[in-house]
């Protein structure tokens, strides 16, 4: 039916307002594959619940005289269906929401068209929803889409799950045809997490079972699909369960007023309970809970509030008010089930931000575990995440936060990734565990070492040592190493020896003496940087053994590699990109490596380049090559336990 | 306590969405157009920042055509709330009188709109605007973000949104690049009606029926708000009792005969009504120009 009023409206407009405030609301999702009716199913539950108005309805009458596919009768599909229009405007939606409501309820559809972004846009409709919908034609029964719906609305956490299993009136409502399809869905689907599936047989296109049980069904004593949305109870418990506010924005009028604004993500708060603010650890008890111009007795999940605290505990955006009894852990070190959204696919060990709902921090994937096909929910080895593909993996994280697993809970265990370059949104995340068993509450003094510091960079340190004549080419490929290790996310740092003397050493000249300190600060300050955690690439002439002797001593075993870019004499003379050969020829300059002071080879570098017969960029990239094959690429071997 | 009703979640989803607007950008600032979104908008910001004041200031873009009793009810307001207002006017299109009766509906609103509303923008460097745009109010909205990415030319690129999942907003832009952000996104409009009710928002006299001058043109009921209508040959603008569904141009913006001078009344006439909200908007009708294109061009 078009819209028709209430009875109630016209006689008791007030009774009618309290009546409709009360309602409760629900977020679903509907999933389909082309033509299986969705558009139908979803304008059905729009014009049943009297949501469309006469104008509205003329319109798809003109319309369905065009482009329907019902004949004579409105094509409801064409209420929702913004497609007909898109495409004539060469638009594409991903992800539309509708709403409709009863008296009971308020519904937040969110509808994706089944393409090819089917995936990226699925995830982001079941992300806010609490029932999916899956629609299966029942001429065709389950399909490989089935599966792929039935996984992601798992995978993003949906427990309720209603099995439509519309066209019935194609297949006569047979119930033998009906029992097959439920049948196969509740076997594959569990392995899914479901907490109900309710399967119901119906026709989008004649109404029965969608908002009012048909008498095609006999045989069938569930609930109509409306029936169910307007009773399940997605609550879960959730204001049950452990306490948790994500502070998002300090509420900091005067000084006589310290709030914490946030959403509740979880549980339920009243004043006098005590709250722990991860990561302080800091302790205190609920004084107020502010809302506008109200102070509450309680707040609980879903709830934006503001809280007052009983002492001056200093918290900040980014922190998570839990329950005391209850906390969150912490750590920066995770397993998450990862989609990725993006053209350019994830790259391992790549850097990128990761935003949870109060928090930013720099992350990135050490090792890809492994991605599903989510149509079989198998498992591949993958090496990149494509655009739509589901993996696991892990993630490292340039600061700790506090979390809960996405299966406890949606608000804390959920991120984004941002690309650092362009700003999208390039993929998001449901944190499964920690990986570090010390993710302890209470903030434990923790003794940073260089493996912390490395770690936290997710890399393992070292210390490039390119010797070579002056104009050998030391730079330039240090420059390109450099160049690739920071587009395989590596934290680096170049010393050059030119560039050096113009600060650090600018007060040492070329005698013996200085040359020996010039080098031993050198050396120092490539092992202070490997000590922070860096790949430190050292680009110096250092022409005597004894003293790349002294700088590899420093360094633990393995972590010094020494570089000879090897160009003989001539060539480097003949290239003289600086003009020294010509001034040391001239006898400008003294003590010149090669003219008037000896050059000592290494003996047995860990690399030799050969610049006349390879390309500088051959040489970065076997160097790199080196470095990948000793394991110094790889992320850190966690030795705080797994 | 019983559990929460659906104003109650939409009610959160707008002040959280507003909370991540005032702690993640760099300038912020609401957009407010004096109508009832604005209001429910306005009401739900105080509340979010409560007892602090807005970390953000109002702008309004007044083409220079809004009816008189929106003026007077914004600056009263915005003194009795000790709000900041920038009221933003495109000075080239004032200075060479463009109107809707010399210029056309069209022009009118791309000029003293459109392009006023991207000048304000610009001219303070906002990084990101709330608006009070919801996705119910036609299709193209439906499937637009709740932050919505602008390019440095205020443009929407509706093939390129980012992902939005959870409640989780990436509110990064580079710089000259801007948000527009719909708190109400999720809200329709017997939403907005029922929580101006219940915590007794207070709006413009224009939405409830009273005796106003009007005149009748192509089926739609024009008031006369001040004497630079020009009245056609024969026209009489006569008393009658209406009231307007949206507030805006007062050339441009239908009234609706009515008897409703209470607010519940109102929400009575339009519960009781069988046609969808739009049809007070002359705006909408203009041939050529879809929504979808407007805003493509920045048009809110
Ligand atoms: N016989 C029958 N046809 C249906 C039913 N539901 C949808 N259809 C038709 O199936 C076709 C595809 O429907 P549509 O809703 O556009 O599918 P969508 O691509 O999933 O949105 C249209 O021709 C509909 O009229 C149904 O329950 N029974």
């Amino acid at each position: 039916m078009t819209y028709t009023p209430d009875a109630q409206i016209a006689d008791d407009i007030l009774g009618y307002l309290d009546t409709h405030e009360n309602k409760t609301l629900l977020r679903f999702l509907t999933c389909g594959s082309v033509d299986d009716g969705k558009s139908t199913l979803i304008g059905r539950l729009l014009y049943d619940t009297k949501m469309i108005y006469e104008d509205q309805l003329a319109a798809v009458e003109r319309d369905s005289k065009r482009v329907g596919t019902t004949g004579d009768a409105p094509d409801l599909a064409l209420l929702v269906d913004g497609l007909a229009a898109e495409r004539e405007q060469g638009i594409t939606i991903d992800v539309a929401y509708r709403f409709f409501s009863t008296e009971k309820r308020k519904f937040i559809v969110a509808d994706t068209p089944g393409h090819e972004q089917y995936t990226r846009n699925m995830a982001t409709g079941a992300s806010t929803a609490d029932v999916a919908i899956i629609l299966i034609d029942a001429r065709y029964g389950i399909q490989t889409q089935t599966r792929r719906h039935a996984y992601i609305a798992s995978l993003l956490g949906i427990r309720h799950v209603v099995v439509a299993v519309n066209k019935m009136d194609l297949v006569d409502w047979s119930e033998d045809v009906f029992d097959r399809i439920e049948i196969g869905f509740r076997k594959f689907a569990g392995v899914l997490d479901f907490a109900d599936i309710v399967c119901i047989p119906m026709s989008a296109l004649t109404g029965d079972n969608v908002t009012e049980a048909g008498d095609t069904t006999p045989w069938y004593d569930g609930p109509a699909l409306l029936d169910y949305l307007e009773t399940v109870d997605v609550a879960d418990r959730g204001d049950e369960r452990p306490f948790r506010l994500p502070v998002q924005w300090v509420n900091r009028p005067d000084l006589n007023f310290r709030g914490f604004a946030g959403t509740v993500a979880s549980g339920r708060i009243a004043p006098g309970d005590e709250i722990i603010s991860i990561p302080s650890g800091k302790r205190s008890h609920v004084k107020r809970i502010v809302l506008g111009d109200d102070d509450l007795d309680e707040a609980r999940q879903h709830q934006a509030v503001t809280l007052v605290l009983a002492d001056e505990i200093d918290s900040s955006r980014g922190d998570l008010i839990c329950d005391v009894a209850n906390p969150a852990e912490q750590s920066d070190q995770f397993q998450a089930r990862l989609i990725w959204m993006a053209e350019a696919p994830l790259l391992p060990g790549r850097q990128y931000r990761l935003k949870t709902g109060n928090r930013t921090v720099g992350a990135s994937v050490s090792t890809l575990k492994h991605k599903v096909d989510v149509n079989d929910f198998s498992q591949k080895p993958a090496k990149v995440l494509e655009l739509n593909e589901v993996g696991v993996g892990n993630i490292s994280l340039s600061a700790a936060i506090a979390f809960d697993p996405y299966k406890d809970n949606r608000r804390t265990g959920s991120f984004v990734l941002i690309d650092r370059q362009t700003n999208e949104t390039v993929g998001a995340g449901m944190l499964d565990f920690s990986l570090r068993r010390a993710a302890n509450v209470v903030w434990q003094d923790l003794k940073i070492g260089r493996m912390e510091r490395a770690d936290l960079k997710n890399q393992q340190p070292a210390v490039l040592w390119f010797t070579g004549l002056s104009g050998s080419g030391k730079s330039t490929i240090a420059n390109l190493v450099e160049q690739r290790l920071y587009d395989l996310g590596r934290h680096t740092v170049i010393l050059d020896g030119d560039n050096v003397r113009h600060g650090l050493n600018k007060d040492l000249g070329f005698t013996d003496a200085d040359r020996v300190e010039n080098i031993r600060r050198v050396s120092e300050t490539a092992k202070l940087m490997a000590d922070a955690g860096l790949i430190a690439l050292v680009s110096f002439i250092s022409p005597f053994r004894s003293e790349r002797q002294i700088a590899r001593a420093m360094m633990p075993e393995g972590e010094f590699i020494e570089i000879h870019v090897d160009t003989p004499l001539a060539v480097a003379e003949a290239r003289d990109v600086k003009g020294l050969y010509a001034k040391a020829r001239a006898g400008e300059i003294k003590n010149f490596t090669g003219i008037d002071s000896a050059y000592e080879p290494p003996v047995d570098p860990e690399i030799r380049v050969n610049t006349v017969e390879t390309s500088a960029e051959e040489a970065a990239e076997r160097i790199v090559a080196y470095l990948d094959a000793r394991g110094l690429l790889e992320g850190p071997s966690f030795h705080g336990g797994l | 306590m019983t559990s929460l009703t659906h104003l109650d979640r939409l009610e959160a989803e707008s002040i959280h969405i507003m909370r991540e607007v005032a702690a993640t950008c760099e300038n912020p600032v609401m957009l407010y157009s004096v109508g009832k979104d604005s209001a429910v908008m306005l009401h739900l910001a105080l509340k979010a920042f409560a007892p602090s004041r807005l970390p953000f200031p109002l702008m309004h873009v007044d083409t220079g055509w809004k009816f008189r009793e929106m003026i007077e009810y914004r600056d009263a307001l915005a003194e009795r709330l000790g709000l900041e207002l920038i009221v933003w006017q495109n000075q080239q299109g004032l200075k060479d009188g463009v109107g809707p009766f010399t210029h056309g509906s069209a022009v009118h609103t791309d000029i003293m709109k459109t392009q006023a509303l991207k000048q304000g923008l610009d001219h303070h460097g906002f990084d990101a605007a709330f608006g009070g745009a919801r996705r119910d109010e036609e299709k193209s909205r439906a499937k637009e973000r709740v932050f919505s990415f602008r390019s440095a030319q205020h443009r929407w690129d509706p093939k390129n949104q980012r992902p939005e999942l959870w409640n989780i907003y990436n509110t990064q832009v580079a710089k000259g690049e801007s948000m527009r952000v719909f708190p109400l996104s999720n809200w329709t409009e017997l939403d907005i009606w029922q929580y101006i009710y219940k915590e007794e928002i207070p709006l413009p006299g224009l939405y409830l029926a009273a005796a106003r001058p009007v005149v009748e043109r192509d089926g739609t009921l024009i008031m006369v708000d001040d004497d630079r209508m020009p009245l056609e040959d024969g026209e009489v603008p006569e008393q009658r009792m209406v009231r307007f569904r949206t507030l805006g141009c007062y050339p441009l913006t239908g009234a609706v005969e009515s008897e409703a001078t209470t607010l519940p009344e109102v929400i009575q006439e339009m519960l009781l009504t069988t046609s969808s909200e739009r049809q007070g908007r002359v705006i909408d009708s203009d041939a050529g120009a879809s929504m979808e294109a407007k805003k493509q061009e920045g048009y809110f």
